[in-house]
């Protein structure tokens, strides 16, 4: 560096010599376990998607209009008049479902390696808040560019609330602002999605960052690094963050924003999955669509939801279903009672266990986008079927897969055989 | 260790090949909601003369009672026209070439006159997809039990009457409710034509060919510069993948 770029930052560093001394704790003398493998590259990956999403959300409501009459022609006319329009439009709408494959991919890592355990739960904690906020943000965000199926999955969502004994039919006109998705509640999502939620998330992403780099991170062999120190006081299988990491993240970072382009450029749509065809139609509070879907990310909870029964003619239990769900995943850390962090250690009860929710997962998630009628119905009758669509079955099963996999999680982590944890992180 | 990675991998080869099967699944050969089969439109999204010649039945036949009021005229740049040509040929409903295709008839109108307005086309290509407009135009039929006289096999009692019948001509369809040897029911269309149009079948097919081409183009104007610029960006990303790939193990050649 010049004498002269020296002399300024030795100008800026002695008045504020916090910026040099938070440089070294959080990135080059932040020390990572050097065993990082495949998995690790989401958590970086999840932050460049939030950039991505900010930033190009911030030439987007450039020239979106929040108004139930403008929105659908401004999202066309950011797609056909704003030089570069389409490309910010898909960069966003193709983030979004990046957000939440990187997300789901950043969670199943910490359910492999058992990140969530002590002393990590408040870092899992915050993260497992990220996730609810980023449902809120894909949600608010959903509804503006004012098609049909934003219109009737703010709707369906909405009256998820009314189901609420009691307080639920005020409760969902309190959310609305109207007693119909309206532009009331266009200009209100708009401004929870564009600064509301961004702002909590944000905030969010510090403190899951500060909590991690306190007490550090886990790795594949759920190792802890800080117990070997070498002379210098440096973790043995530690290495600094940067440049070690930020170099290594580069690379996870154009891979991911190669199969990223590709979707952007070659299959914005994915086949309905990212754009629903159905959106393309501009909402229309008269005329309902025959199947109503949420984007492909709810879609395990909105099976929950579809395949809890009624009581006495009431969708609460379902909706129910579908909160503690998510609500659940809060409670990982003390439903988990094995002594091993690492599946690597572990035994056959957890590794199958695992391996069952995952599929229920997928399955779950498929059946969301499909029709209950999907799979027929069965040929036989008893009096145990109140429907006798097999969907609906199978998607019952797998809600029962899903809260068995927490439910029993105390009892079968306890009882697994596990392996012996070495001193050392494996190469 | 080395077969842990593997094995890794090979499940994630297997979650992203999921919904590519199941995309592909989409993209085979569809039924209407009716259950009409749906014939594959033959679309070519590079030629611009079928492109042009869509646009022109488009303005004369479609732009009437449908607008696409977010398209302007002097976007058919990207099709071959000229300022001058777009001008001559086909401003019916707007004076000058910067405004957008919209049309005259109030969405009242067209709902007393039709029972539904009828829907703007800028992005109809988009919500319906090529082959259901390929299938839909070329399956009008007489219906004397319908307000307008006309239906059609892929949406039934549709609003619209059979705007391009001159070109086509009058059908009639006879459905047929038949069982197979095994007992399964399914349904046949038995076609018959009960006046000529001014094109056979053969140019018929190919002037809706054209026109759902159009309106394919229509729906996303920016398609093709896109994959154009697609193809760039993943360029420059292989050589940034290399350069980021040999910049990581030059670093981590001391980690041990």
């Amino acid at each position: 560096m010049s004498t002269r770029l020296m002399a300024l930052w030795e100008w800026f560093d002695s008045r504020m010599p916090s910026v040099a001394q938070e440089y070294k704790k959080h990135l080059a003398e932040y020390y990572a376990p050097k065993n990082f493998n495949f998995w690790y590259y989401f958590g970086s990956l999840a932050l460049f998607v939030l950039v991505i999403q900010i930033v190009s959300g911030i030439w987007l409501t450039m020239s979106y209009k929040p108004d139930a009459t403008l929105a659908f022609g401004s999202v066309e006319y950011i797609m056909r008049d704003v030089s570069g329009g389409w490309i910010i439009r898909y960069i966003h709408s193709t983030g979004a479902s990046a957000f939440f494959l990187v997300v789901y991919l950043h969670m199943f890592r910490g359910m492999l390696y058992g990140s969530y355990k002590a002393p990590r739960e408040l870092i899992w904690i915050f993260g497992v808040l990220i996730y609810l906020c980023l449902m809120g943000e894909a949600f608010f965000g959903y509804l503006l560019p004012w098609g049909q199926m934003s219109y009737w999955g703010a709707q369906v969502i909405v009256n998820l609330f009314a189901s609420v004994p009691f307080i639920g039919p005020d409760l969902a006109v309190w959310i609305r602002g109207d007693y119909v998705v309206s532009d009331a509640t266009l200009n209100r999502f708009f401004a929870l999605h564009v600064i509301a939620l961004p702002l909590a998330l944000l905030g969010l992403v510090v403190v899951h960052l500060l909590a991690l780099h306190d007490v550090g991170s886990n790795n594949p062999d759920g190792v802890e690094i800080k117990k070997l120190k070498g002379s210098d006081g440096k973790p043995l299988d530690g290495i600094p963050f940067h440049p070690y990491y930020t170099v290594k993240d580069i690379v996870g970072v154009v891979v991911f924003l190669a199969i990223f382009c590709v979707i952007l450029f070659f299959a914005p749509e994915m086949g309905g999955y990212f754009l629903e065809y159905n959106n393309f139609v501009p909402a229309d509070p008269l005329v309902t669509p025959a199947h109503i879907a949420p984007v492909w990310y709810f879609t395990p909870y909105y099976s929950i939801l579809r395949a809890i029964p009624p009581l006495f003619h009431s969708q609460f239990p379902g909706v129910l279903a579908m909160g503690l769900a998510v609500m659940v995943l809060f409670f990982l850390p003390w439903l988990d009672r094995s002594p091993v962090k690492s599946i690597r250690y572990r035994g056959p009860y957890y590794k199958i266990a695992l391996g069952v929710f995952v599929v229920t997962f997928l399955v779950l998630g498929y059946l969301g986008t499909e029709p209950t009628t999907v799979w027929g119905q069965f040929g036989f009758d008893a009096f145990f079927l109140d429907t006798k669509e097999i969907a609906t079955w199978v998607a019952r099963l797998g809600t029962l897969l899903y809260f068995l996999f927490f439910i029993l999680m105390p009892w079968y982590t306890a009882r697994d055989s596990v392996k012996p944890v070495p001193e050392r992180v494996t190469s | 260790m080395i077969m842990r990675t593997l094995s890794v991998k090979r499940l994630l080869v297997a979650l992203l090949a999921a919904p590519l099967a199941a995309l592909a699944l989409h993209g085979g050969a569809q039924a209407s909601e009716a259950g009409y089969r749906l014939d594959p439109a033959p679309i070519d999204p590079n030629d611009q003369v079928s492109l042009q010649s869509g646009v022109r039945t488009f303005v004369n036949y479609c732009l009437n009672c449908h607008g696409a009021q977010f398209m302007r005229y002097n976007r058919l740049q990207d099709i071959g026209l000229t300022d001058q040509q777009i001008k001559d040929k086909l401003l019916f409903t707007a004076d000058k070439v910067g405004e957008t295709m919209k049309i005259a008839m109030t969405t009242a109108d067209g709902k007393a006159w039709f029972g539904v307005a009828p829907p703007d086309l800028t992005v109809i290509a988009r919500a319906r997809g090529a082959d259901w407009l390929y299938t839909y135009l070329r399956t009008f039929y007489r219906d004397p039990k319908t307000p307008s006289g006309w239906n059609n096999a892929v949406f039934p009692n549709v609003g619209m009457p059979h705007a391009l019948w001159t070109l086509q001509g009058e059908r009639a369809l006879k459905i047929e409710k038949v069982k197979d040897k095994a007992g399964h029911a399914h349904v046949e269309y038995h076609w018959s034509q009960l006046s000529k149009g001014e094109q056979s079948a053969i140019e018929y097919d190919r002037t809706v060919r054209d026109l759902v081409n159009f309106l394919v183009y229509l729906g996303e104007p920016a398609a093709e510069s896109r994959k154009r610029i697609g193809v760039i960006v993943l360029f420059v990303l292989g050589i940034l993948f290399v350069f980021a790939y040999v910049l990581k193990r030059e670093f981590w050649k001391d980690v041990h």
